[in-house]
């Protein structure tokens, strides 16, 4: 994984709650691999109409959000089910955060795992940052993982918080998988003392 | 070991399956089971495989084929799209080539993979259970934590047989008194996510109790535990009892002999302490409950069937509003309509969250005598429940009453093997989730109990199921 450092981008709203897995990464194209470049299948509904033309009115389809790496949206954005291609489709498309008021816990989970950093933030917050780029469309926000902060130009720094081992494994590009087996022996002794106490599950 | 402190039982299940806690809260928790179903991308093995690194507990994982088999048929050779084949021959290439007991296509055991774990005994009290899929919650119902889990975590769990976790918030919902006729678990799911919101029980394990959960059977408890995503929760669970107990013993995988009294013995202790305290608490009257549907796309759009459509005008705040109209424009409602007054085009039966046996015989005492009006198919959850729906002739029931009695897997809840509604088509579904083309592009869904859909085929509308119940 690569490893997450600042940036500054365009950010695109979706100002809308519960925004689904479903809609992010329709669960028709769940057999695609992600060799195939998942990121053309992001929003898919939402982008394409059924011929496969782009809708002009959705936002990631307007000239000056294609490029963005950064969605903002209402609460419980990634709700639904558990499929990893939901982020792996944001990531693909260039999207690196994605901030909101909460998140489905699964999706949320996920981005850790693949680069992506959800930010919750209070919901006057986003309502703000909405509002920013509602009023001032193209506007770019910086994100500071480091410092654990949200800026606009000229705007107040919004923090925000995050677990320390998940922020570190973000910052570092860390593998987990490897992370863990630095603790097999815990793991060996564990596995040890519960067969030894009893004689299931097997 | 004394624990002093009363304690939840989502927290007596995390303390047992701690291997370590960092100090800033991150927990690894040891896994004593893993299903896989086959809609994992096959990365989730090469993720292990690239590394050099073996696959640590292969026991203790189990796979089945659910979401890509086709329901008209067993064999591979008819599933015409290549994709999907790639993907059903994949899990049973992965599967063999690591060691993981596979319940394929062609084994009457196959089935969606929450239906299968707890058939076969898989799924225990106090275990510690994950599954590369959102209704893993399901397995809850037999005292288990179970948690959904994405798929970088299935590789970590393949190599290291455990997942990093901060403990989760705890959440009791209690729901008190007699559950009225005609009433059932997906009513009582309904209703709760109609009450608490889609992100109700978000960060929460969620633990059902009160004498209308005591006094469900299992597989209605499964039911319950299915959907707690749908109101965001980590995990639903049923502290297990003597019916629990009576639903495991002598099931394949379950404990045998003195082994199975030592479990039981251990098993009783699975319990919450009287005072424990929960971060929330929840209460709901049973006696109140009515059968359900949904008008919207979220499981929270929910009302009773003596309802109406509701009006986007008079929600409480513009986004509400907004949302509600949005709503109503994809399912294609007016305001004031009665629920009753709704055709549907085709109903579906099926699911992990209803294809057990008791669901089909609900839904059989419902059809019993009568006629669809509608296409309607019906889809049991595993091949076992197929097999035992046959010997008590639900299969001939439902035939004569003009139902298509399918093959099992996943099929029209997720729409990915050839099983869809049309665009524009209603659907009465007995699935989990009405989401903006779930069942298919533009299709429309309305979540219900099997009974009602039962009833919605007969009718070709939805309809109250207590009007067609007379001595049933
Ligand atoms: S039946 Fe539906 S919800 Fe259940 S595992 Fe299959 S696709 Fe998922």
């Amino acid at each position: 994984m690569e490893a997450f450092r600042p940036f500054t981008s365009v950010a695109a709203a979706m100002p809308a709650p519960d925004i689904d897995t479903d809609q992010i990464f329709p669960a028709r194209f769940l057999k695609k691999t992600r060799k195939q470049g998942l990121g053309q299948f992001l929003f898919n509904d939402l982008r394409y109409d059924e011929d496969g033309s782009e809708r002009a009115g959705f936002v990631l389809n307007q000239p000056r959000y294609r490029q963005a790496r950064i969605l903002v949206a209402e609460r419980n954005f990634g709700c639904g089910s558990s499929r990893e291609q939901a982020v792996y489709t944001l990531f693909d498309f260039g999207i690196r955060s994605v901030i909101a008021p909460s998140f489905g816990d699964i999706f949320f989970n996920n981005c850790f795992k693949n680069g992506l950093l959800p930010i919750p933030l209070a919901p006057a917050v986003v309502a703000t940052l909405l509002a920013l780029i509602r009023n001032m469309p193209g506007i770019e926000f910086r994100i500071d993982l480091e410092g654990q902060n949200v800026s606009a130009p000229d705007g107040p720094r919004y923090r925000f918080e995050i677990d320390p081992l998940r922020k570190q494994s973000l910052l570092q590009g860390m593998d987990e998988i490897d992370f863990t087996l630095g603790y097999s022996g815990s793991i060996d002794r564990f596995e040890r003392e519960q067969e030894a106490g009893m004689d299931w599950p097997r | 070991m004394g624990h002093s402190r009363p304690r939840t039982l989502t927290e007596k299940i995390w303390d047992s399956h701690k291997v370590l806690e960092r100090d800033d809260g991150q927990t690894l928790l040891y896994i004593d089971r893993h299903f896989m179903g086959d809609d994992l991308l096959p990365d989730v093995f090469d993720a292990v495989r690239d590394k050099g690194l073996r696959f640590r507990r292969p026991d203790r994982t189990f796979a089945t084929q659910d979401h890509y088999v086709p329901t008209t048929s067993r064999d591979i050779g008819s599933v015409d799209d290549p994709e999907r084949r790639a993907m059903l021959e994949a899990v049973a290439r992965n599967a063999a080539a690591a060691g993981i007991t596979f319940f394929g296509m062609d084994d009457p055991r196959q089935g969606i993979v929450h239906v299968v774990g707890p058939e076969q005994g898989l799924s225990l009290p106090g275990m510690t259970i994950v599954c590369g899929d959102s209704h893993t919650a399901t397995h809850g119902a037999l005292g288990a934590l179970a948690l959904g889990i994405g798929s970088s975590e299935v590789s970590h769990v393949l190599a290291t047989q455990t997942l990093w976790q901060v403990k989760p918030k705890t959440m009791r919902i209690r729901v008190e008194g007699r559950l009225p006729h005609g009433v059932s678990a997906k009513d009582i799911i309904l209703s709760i996510i109609g009450k608490i919101g889609v992100s109700g029980a978000t960060g929460h394990v969620v633990e059902y109790a009160g004498s209308a959960v005591r006094a469900l059977s299992v597989e209605a408890r499964m039911t319950l535990c299915n959907m707690s995503v749908e109101a965001g929760a980590r995990a639903g669970l049923i502290a297990p009892d003597e019916a629990t107990f009576d639903y495991l013993q002598g099931r394949p995988y379950a404990p045998k002999d003195d082994a199975w009294q030592n479990a039981l013995r251990s098993w009783r202790d699975l319990a919450s302490d009287p005072d424990a305290i929960f971060d929330r608490e929840v209460t709901l009257d049973a006696t109140d409950l009515a059968p359900m549907v949904t008008w919207g796309i979220t499981p929270a759009d929910a009302g009773p069937i003596g309802g109406r459509v509701p009006d986007p005008a008079k929600a409480a705040n513009a986004e509400s509003q907004e949302r509600a109209a949005k709503a109503l424009a994809y399912m294609g409602l007016a305001p004031g309509t009665p629920f009753e007054a709704i055709a549907v085009d085709r109903v579906f039966i099926g699911s992990c969250t209803n294809s057990r046996l008791e669901d089909l015989r609900a839904a059989a005492a419902i059809v019993d005598g009568r006629q669809s009006v509608v296409p309607a198919i019906v889809v049991p959850g595993s091949g076992l429940v197929k097999r035992q729906a046959e010997a008590e002739g639900l299969d001939l029931i439902f035939r004569k009453a003009g139902f298509e009695w399918r093959e099992p897997g996943c099929s029209m809840c997720i729409a990915v093997n050839g099983d869809y509604v049309e665009p524009g088509q209603r659907c009465a579904s007995t699935s989990n989730r009405n989401f903006v083309g779930r069942q298919g592009r533009g299709a429309r869904t309305h979540l219900m109990s099997p009974a009602m859909a039962a009833a919605a085929a007969v009718t070709g509308r939805l309809t109250d199921v207590r009007k067609l119940l007379g001595g049933r």
